[in-house]
């Protein structure tokens, strides 16, 4: 949150040969975006765990986005193949799952396009807003919440203590 | 002579599948009846919840308990069969993981209802009628659960020990479940009481299956005629094998029926059906994404395909706009 | 966590001078991080990179008892190296190292310090998290094949390659044409100092011809690159010359022979400006000395019938061989320099300037060849209709510094025009009026502004604008005949039309046409203009991101011959460092099956692009050899079990990262 105000949390992971780097150069370019982006690096974007994906909105992201070489670019040949095919899966699986096509993004940047790193977070950041926030974390305990009363009705407090431990 | 330990079997939302597995223990059936005093089993004894709120706290060594939490009764058991067990131990992919009655989480609770109390082609009702949570006829007030918004596994409700894994649990695993806690073998708690490596492992078909493995489309079991020896992923059929735990001893494979995954993920793995899903589209043969969506078109369904037995312990739980809160707002 | 594996993180934040504290509040991140848990102390620091910053690191892991370090400062890809070393000299495994971007993923990149500082918790956050499940690890050693392949013989190749050769490595300098010398071969002279370009040139290419050490294969092309540093196999394709260049003795005879009386084909040497015969040797040092044969034009290789004069020449020497195949060539090298050059701007790409069109618009290099002594003309400056040019016009920048074509500076375009003044001027009659068409006059350089200044008195005509167009279109009598060049003289402040006979476009430098297809078979990266990416532009100006792969000379962006030079010799030392050191330390980032999890399921085996996987048989299992794997870690996203891991990048760590970076509000 800035100055009370919300705007999006968007988790990135950023292929470290073209996407990482170019994030680099825009820095190096004094290039300016916006700040809502936090790049986890992996070495390709083929290491992209789905996994990666839905942990990053359950613990919060309001949208991921994911950078890899272009196609033909990849530092270790294919890697991106193998998450474009994930990716492609993702986005029809997601809004099933209630979430937009907007939050989760896949860009190829190569370690030259600093300004497309820039219009990219930029871009997304927009339209991560204008979907609002997603809240996982809100979501998981407003949910829990229809539990609430026949837990404080049924639970000794030793056994509460047991149950947050866990 | 000393007491027999006190077991208990429990159902919440569950098809009755793990208690037929209890039955087929067989013979076996009877040593463990030998061993154990049954003290609660509502699908084959005489015992209702008083006799259980009557019990001494922890009295019950351990409670079987199969069926996923759907209901404020089947949440409110599971707390009073907490209180009152020493092991609880969730038994079946239901308890374990949500099951197929969490595939419900795909909707709201408005629109479960509605479906199948109004717009269901089998149904006749015309007055709308819903089941109501109280009915008052002369004087006498008359009780119904309610049903959540969300479907949950056991753990998502109570601290649980243990999970006896499977849709059902196999004879074998059951057996060796209960052996484990007559002997006190247990080990770490928290535990999925199931080998901790994919059911591959143990697969008769395994030697069939190719180290170039390269899909260009997927079939659907009932449209196909499957080849009884050849791994069913190398026919182009989902198989969930490599990401579901072993154990079963690939019985559907054995039926000639892909694996579905109701063993559930293994210890590392956090979100089952994202792992199934990135190593098959890792090796899915197109680079375009034209062609790539072809292939996938072969899965209609995502959702039911992998997570078919564990969407309720899935990293998203539910879908995630639905709402949760006070009237059903329809959605 | 018990007591002795307590995990004692120690946090620096750096400032950067005031790059990163002019927009990041470090002190507020330190305290921040200070409470989070795990972390022993947290501090800010002017220069983390700096010795006193580094000993600090080393100071606290023995004080502290610290057991995990995080510093919070550029990019890992410049810094990490330091960090991890400063780690290890405090006595804890490198490993247990890890940074954090603040300066160019955050306080460069954004304007609201707030906001830059919140980032900076969040990635703060992150690596706290991750690095508690840090282990420790060991750089992977790769040994290096010390044979070094060159592409490219040009002034760059030749370079990298003698300089190589004379240190005693053995190089395969490949080349495409059927001659090394690239462009500079062309040259007439070069600028400031005006040295014949051949007399400087011609000795290293001779000297090439008789190293040793150099495996020389001209009319020669890369056709495949495998493997990885220190270990590339690399297939040449040797185009057919039909003459076995190890029985040619370069005597020439059968280029007299030839059944064409007079040379009558366009020479390619010369821009088409000349004419040589289907058996040629491209100019008199051309190295190697040794003819070839033009399949289009010969009539032997073209209609399978000719008196074969050449083959009678040669007599028992039996070089020609008109049933020579294309062959290719396995090699195996440790380190490769791409030295590929340049293609000069396509002048016809710009109608208004008439290239193509009137013939008496010249490109820069066809003057080359027009004022060299051993040219087409033999150094007369004569144009096509035979006329010598009374007034000559240079139109600078064309293809470059523009909008429509190419925005760069191709760097040389504004020496060698002046160079190209000088020499017009040396070789027409004295009345000769020579026009210098100019945006801006860079000449940055040694001796080089002297040189400009030197034009000046010379009475070259300097006009500063872009020409607009030229044409024949004659608005006055003085103008019949000529053609007349258009230009805003942004100095006089009018527009001009000055009639000239002859027009000369400075055209740019551009990258090969087929960069993309060189830059994918080596596996690195151009920049967006399309010229090769260096691994960065001022600290590592000629490695790319490929190890053990260097570039040198125009490949790499527009220069001029003394840079070229230059970065020739950097490469060679940088391929010469890897070599003697006899082996490269990589990022043990390599993945691994952990057997025991393994269910031989086999989805990971067709993943890995090297072949790194195998599924053995009497295990059952899938193995990875960790010298194949080069650790990208598609197989561990994709092993349906979780089964395999991949260092410095566990899923534990990252799930760790993605909690850390979401746990700052």
């Amino acid at each position: 949150m800035t100055n009370g105000e919300w705007t999006p949390r968007i988790v990135a992971f950023f292929c470290n040969w073209c996407t990482y780097t170019a994030a680099d150069l825009a820095g190096v370019s004094r290039l300016k975006y916006a700040a809502n982006v936090r790049i986890i690096r992996v070495m390709c974007s083929g290491r992209v765990d789905p996994q990666f994906i839905l942990e990053a909105f359950a613990k919060g992201a309001d949208g991921v986005l994911i950078g890899g070489c272009h196609p033909n670019d990849c530092h270790y040949s294919e890697g991106n193949y193998k998450m474009l095919r994930r990716f492609q899966l993702l986005r029809r699986m997601l809004p099933e799952m209630g979430i937009e096509n907007d939050r989760l993004r896949l860009e190829w940047i190569s370690a030259a396009e600093g300004e497309k790193v820039k219009w990219a977070i930029n871009d997304m950041v927009e339209k991560v807003q204008a979907l609002g926030s997603l809240g996982m974390p809100g979501r998981f305990q407003d949910w829990d919440q229809e539990m609430k009363s026949l837990e404080q009705k049924m639970t000794t407090p030793e056994e509460k203590e047991v149950a947050y431990a866990h | 002579m000393p007491t027999k330990p006190k077991i208990g079997f429990y159902w919440c939302a569950s098809c009755g599948g793990c208690e037929e597995a209890v039955v087929d223990l067989a013979e076996d059936i009877l040593g463990v009846v030998e061993a154990v005093d049954i003290v609660f089993w509502p699908v084959a004894m005489d015992f209702k919840k008083k006799d259980v709120e009557a019990m001494p706290d922890k009295s019950i060594v351990a409670t079987l308990l199969n069926g996923a939490i759907r209901s404020s009764e089947q949440e409110e058991m599971a707390h009073l069969l907490r209180r009152k067990s020493q092991y609880l131990i969730a038994y079946g992919s239901c308890a374990h993981m949500g099951g197929i009655p969490s595939l419900a989480n795909q909707f709201s609770r408005e629109q479960i209802l509605k479906f199948v109390y109004e717009e269901a082609p089998t149904v006749v009702n015309d007055q709308k009628t819903r089941p109501m949570l109280q009915f008052e006829e002369k004087g006498r007030v008359v009780h119904l659960p309610e049903l959540r918004h969300v479907v949950r596994s056991l753990d998502q409700v109570v601290d649980v020990d243990y999970y006896v894994p499977g849709c059902p649990p196999t004879a074998k695993i059951t057996k060796q479940a209960v052996a484990a806690l007559l002997e006190g073998k247990l080990p770490p708690k928290g535990s999925v009481l199931a080998p901790d490596i994919a059911l591959c492992e143990q697969c008769p078909r395994k030697e069939s299956k190719p180290t170039d493995l390269s899909f260009t489309e997927f079939k659907r079991p009932h449209w196909t005629k499957l080849d009884p020896t050849k791994c069913l992923l190398a026919q182009g059929v989902v198989c969930m094998g490599p990401a579901t735990r072993g154990g079963c001893e690939a019985a559907c494979i054995q039926g000639n029926m892909p694996c579905t995954g109701c063993f559930g993920p293994t210890s590392r793995v956090k979100d089952q059906g994202a792992k199934m899903l990135s190593s098959i589209c890792s090796n899915i043969a197109p680079k375009e994404e034209k062609e790539i969506n072809q292939v996938l078109s072969g899965i209609p369904d995502p959702v039911g395909t992998f997570y078919r037995y564990g969407l309720a312990k899935s990293l998203l739980r539910r879908k995630v706009n639905l709402p949760v809160n006070g009237k059903d707002a329809a959605v | 966590m018990d007591n002795n594996n307590e995990i004692r993180i120690g946090f620096y934040i750096c400032h950067c001078g005031s790059n990163i504290a002019g927009m990041v509040d470090v002190a507020d991140v330190a305290q921040y991080v200070e409470k989070l848990p795990g972390v022993a102390l947290s501090r800010h620091y002017k220069y983390m990179c700096s010795d006193p910053g580094q000993e600090l690191i080393q100071q606290d892991i023995k004080d502290h008892k610290l057991n995990r370090v995080v510093v919070a400062s550029c990019s890992p890809l410049l810094h990490e190296h330091t960090f991890r070393q400063a780690t290890e000299k405090g006595g804890l495994n490198p490993f247990f190292f890890h940074m954090v971007n603040i300066r160019e993923h955050d306080s460069w990149v954004h304007t609201d310090r707030q906001a830059a500082t919140e980032k900076a918790k969040a990635l703060a956050s992150a690596a706290i998290q991750r690095v508690a499940y840090h282990k420790p690890l060991e750089m992977k050693k790769v040994p290096i094949h010390p044979d070094v392949l060159v592409v490219g013989g040009g002034i760059a190749g030749i370079h990298a390659a003698l300089t190589l050769a004379n240190a005693g490595k053995k190089v395969y300098l490949v080349e495409r044409d059927p001659t090394i010398g690239g462009h500079m071969a062309r040259f007439d002279k070069t600028f400031p100092t005006l040295d014949c370009a051949a007399c400087i040139l011609t000795p290293k290419m001779s000297a090439v011809g008789s190293n040793p050490n150099i495996t020389l294969w001209s009319y020669s092309e890369v056709a495949e690159v495998k493997g990885y540093v220190g270990n590339y196999k690399v297939t040449v394709r040797r185009k057919p010359r039909y003459v076995h260049e190890d029985l040619c003795v370069g005597c020439q005879e059968c280029i007299k022979a030839c059944v064409y009386k007079e040379p009558k084909f366009p020479d390619e040497f010369n821009e088409g400006l000349g004419k040589r015969k289907p058996i040629y040797i491209p100019f008199p040092q051309a190295t190697p000395q040794v003819v070839l044969i033009d399949p289009e034009t010969c009539l032997q290789l073209k209609l399978g019938k000719c008196k074969q004069t050449c083959v009678a020449a040669c007599a028992d020497r039996q070089a020609i061989d008109f049933h020579q195949k294309e062959e290719l060539k396995q090699i195996d090298v440790g380190t490769i320099i791409l030295a590929t050059g340049f293609k000069t701007f396509d002048a016809k790409r710009l109608a208004a300037y008439g290239y193509g069109v009137h013939q008496n618009v010249y490109t820069a290099l066809e003057v080359e060849r027009l004022v060299n002594a051993s040219g087409p003309t033999g150094g007369e400056v004569v144009l096509r209709d035979g006329q010598k040019p009374k007034a000559i016009g240079i139109i600078h920048c064309v293809g470059s510094r523009d909008e429509k074509t190419n925005r760069w500076c191709s760097r040389v375009c504004c020496m060698y025009s002046l160079k190209l003044a000088h020499l017009l001027k040396e070789h027409s009659d004295p009345a000769t009026e020579i026009y210098n068409f100019y945006i801006d006059m860079r000449t940055p350089g040694k001796g080089y502004d002297e040189f400009y200044d030197k034009l000046l008195d010379e009475g070259v005509h300097f006009i500063r604008g872009r020409v607009g167009e030229v044409t024949d279109w004659a608005f006055t009598p003085e103008e019949e005949g000529k053609l007349v060049m258009r230009v805003e003289d942004t100095l006089a402040g009018y527009v001009r039309r000055i009639p000239v006979d002859m027009v000369v476009l400075a055209t740019g430098l551009e990258p090969h046409t087929d960069a993309q297809a060189v830059r994918r078979m080596f596996n690195m990266s151009c920049g967006s203009e399309g010229f090769f990416l260096e691994r960065h532009p001022k600290l590592a100006p000629v490695s790319t991101f490929t190890d053990g792969v260097f570039i040198a000379g125009c490949c790499q962006g527009p220069k001029d011959i003394p840079d070229t030079v230059a970065q020739a010799g950097a490469a060679a030392a940088e391929a010469m460092a890897l070599i003697d050191k006899k082996y490269i330390e990589q990022e043990p980032n390599t993945a691994f099956v952990d057997e025991t999890d393994c269910s031989g399921c086999k989805s990971c085996v067709p993943l890995c692009p090297y072949s790194a996987i195998s599924f053995v048989e009497d295990k059952k299992k899938a193995v990875i050899n960790e010298a194949l794997c080069k650790g990208c870690g598609t197989c561990v996203a994709a092993c349906p079990s979780g089964s395999i891991h991949q260092n410095l990048f566990e899923d534990e760590e990252i799930f760790k990262e993605i909690e850390g970076v979401l746990a700052y509000d």
